[in-house]
């Protein structure tokens, strides 16, 4: 990967995108590497539209301001697509990684993307109802991002998601969860 | 060996206070000091430390509880932001006054009205004449090392004087960020056991803390509190020596960033700071001698190691998450002071940034040293004081 990486999530409130957020954030923490994981703070509504944030670096990460110019842009929830402008700011080459059962040339035609820029798509709700029972789409645009992006191992990341679900849910729910994770590694598609 | 993490701000200074120990804790939940004693206070119930968590009803409340404690004979700590340092308001005097060796992060947060939980300084500001030691940290290893040197400072014997730890509200408080802890033991080691100094529970040497002193002694009184203050710096600075050995992280006054051969420079606090030292960067890279200074130690202030760090300059922004309605910004005019004492100084100019959670972007920085550049040319300040990043 390059030495430094600025990452945006677009989410709904209620998703676990700021969980996504903080899990890659402790991912990343390997190999020496510097991180950033923070939410931008609004009314904190279920299912209003939000962005969270990371910063990956080799060296020391000073910036403490919102990421402008991402690099990879995570679209958690497909619906933000028409809401709002998820391309704002991005870079010349940058990756989108987007929660949608559509093709991601079909996406790419909406988004209207840059000749650099690169699309992927993943159907991450429909693999959290299949693992979780739940539209719960973070852990499998983890995996899809972690594919993309190679930031870390998906054994890596298996295990880290293994440790911050382990606080808070049941035995069926992480492992779900996991199967979520490895799912989407496994299915996302670039177009 | 460090244990290295991905943690926020709060979460930081909460486990730098398991670490330490404290004997009592009296808290109010706030905004966003929340989630640092709601993680304490886990640690209290889950036994791992045996701090008396003492929840009251107020911050009025806190702050008192907590000077009772301390009078006592015991280490204390608390925290707190905002509407809540400004409810402790009559009782950061008494504390100071009585000097009584309290340790309390604030996260920073703007003050009402309007209602508002973001970051700005404005409630430590407010805390400036306390008498209290203020510390300012930059991010989340910042917070956690000064807390833990915070102790060190307040409780030694030529000070006894409670110590503000700040850091700013969300940008640090609630992002995640890499820190390195020290193992407990350094920590535990560093700090040390507790000296009580006149603790009222020392029964069979009676104490009485808090009595009328009428005019033939209370000017007095006051210049020995100002003597004390003046050991401080001293102390501020034996400490972090100290705890460099420990961490292999440098602590002064202040940080002086690429200052040396500086024509040009941004004065400024927290988090804003590193923002801005990345911009310093690419300016350095176009080949203009910018600099920054982001003092550490706000009270007391290091009025002749700032002048001094600061004298060689052509000119200065001072920039202020916080307003003074009707007068500068609060540390415009500690700078200000500290340069007027020098035969020639360099243009200063002071900008309002960020009030109320605004973001400060690179684009502020890259505006403020732009206009510095301008001003080193003329020497002509058309604006002293203006706000920035505002929607006119």
């Amino acid at each position: 990967m390059a030495d430094f990486l600025e990452i945006r999530w677009h989410g709904r409130g209620g998703q676990g995108t700021v969980t996504a957020a903080k899990v890659l954030a402790d991912a990343c923490l390997s190999g020496g590497r510097y991180v950033q994981a923070f939410p931008e703070y609004g009314p904190e509504r279920a299912g209003a539209p939000l962005r969270a944030y990371n910063r990956v670096s080799s060296k020391p990460i000073r910036m403490h301001c919102p990421v402008l110019n991402p690099q990879v842009i995570t679209v958690v929830d497909p619906t933000l697509l028409d809401a709002v402008d998820v391309s704002e700011g991005a870079k010349e080459d940058a990756i989108f990684i987007i929660n949608t059962p559509k093709e991601p040339e079909e996406i790419r035609k909406k988004l209207n993307t840059g000749q650099k820029q690169r699309v992927f798509t993943v159907d991450a709700t429909k693999i959290a109802l299949e693992c979780i029972g739940r539209a719960l789409p973070n852990a499998s645009m983890l995996g899809a991002l972690c594919k993309v992006t190679g930031l870390v191992s998906l054994e890596h990341l298996l295990e880290d998601v293994r440790k911050s679900f382990g606080k808070k849910f049941s035995q069926r729910i992480i492992n779900g969860n996991l199967e979520a994770t490895r799912r989407g590694y496994e299915e996302v598609k670039e177009g | 060996m460090a244990r290295v993490l991905a943690v926020s701000g709060n979460e930081a200074v909460a486990e730098a206070l398991r670490q330490i120990n404290p004997d009592v804790c009296a808290a109010y939940p706030i905004t966003p000091q929340t989630e640092l004693m709601q993680r304490f206070s886990s640690f209290v119930s889950d036994g791992k430390v045996d701090t008396e968590l003492i929840l009251v009803e107020s911050e009025h409340s806190a702050m008192s509880a907590c000077i009772g404690a301390s009078a006592a004979g015991g280490r204390v700590a608390t925290a707190t932001s905002s509407q809540g340092l400004a409810l402790m308001w009559e009782m950061l005097y008494i504390a100071a006054g009585l000097r009584l060796p309290i340790i309390m992060p604030v996260v920073n947060r703007a003050l009402s009205a309007p209602l508002n939980i973001h970051c700005d300084h404005t409630d430590a500001m407010g805390a400036r004449d306390s008498g209290w030691i203020q510390l300012w940290s930059e991010n989340a290893q910042e917070a956690y090392d000064n807390t833990i040197q915070a102790f060190r400072i307040a409780e030694h014997m030529d000070i006894r004087l409670p110590v503000i730890i700040c850091m700013d509200g969300f940008i640090i408080g609630h992002s995640i960020q890499r820190i390195e802890y020290l193992e407990d033991s350094e920590v535990k080691n560093f700090v040390g056991e507790y000296k009580a100094l006149n603790p009222i529970l020392d029964i069979d040497n009676p104490k009485s803390y808090g009595p009328l002193i009428l005019p033939d002694l209370f000017h007095e009184y006051k210049r020995a509190q100002h003597e004390v203050t003046t050991n401080v710096k001293r102390v501020v600075l034996e400490v972090a020596e100290e705890f460099e050995k420990i961490s292999g992280r440098k602590y002064g006054f202040f940080d002086a960033y690429r200052l040396e051969d500086a024509e040009i420079a941004i004065v400024i606090l927290n988090s804003a700071a590193g923002t801005s030292k990345d911009v310093i960067d690419e300016f350095r890279d176009r080949g203009i001698k910018a600099g920054l200074l982001k003092p550490r130690l706000f009270r007391p202030f290091p009025y002749e190691e700032v002048a001094d760090a600061l004298k060689h300059l052509r000119a200065i922004c001072v920039l202020d998450r916080s307003d003074s309605f009707g007068g500068y910004g609060p540390l415009f005019l500690e700078v200000s002071s500290a340069l007027c004492q020098l035969e020639s100084r360099p243009k200063i100019i002071n900008k309002i940034y960020g009030l109320g959670g605004r973001d400060y972007l690179p684009q502020h920085a890259e505006q403020v040293l732009e206009e510095l550049i301008e001003i080193a040319k003329t020497e002509k300040i058309s604006i002293i004081k203006e706000y920035i990043g505002v929607r006119e």
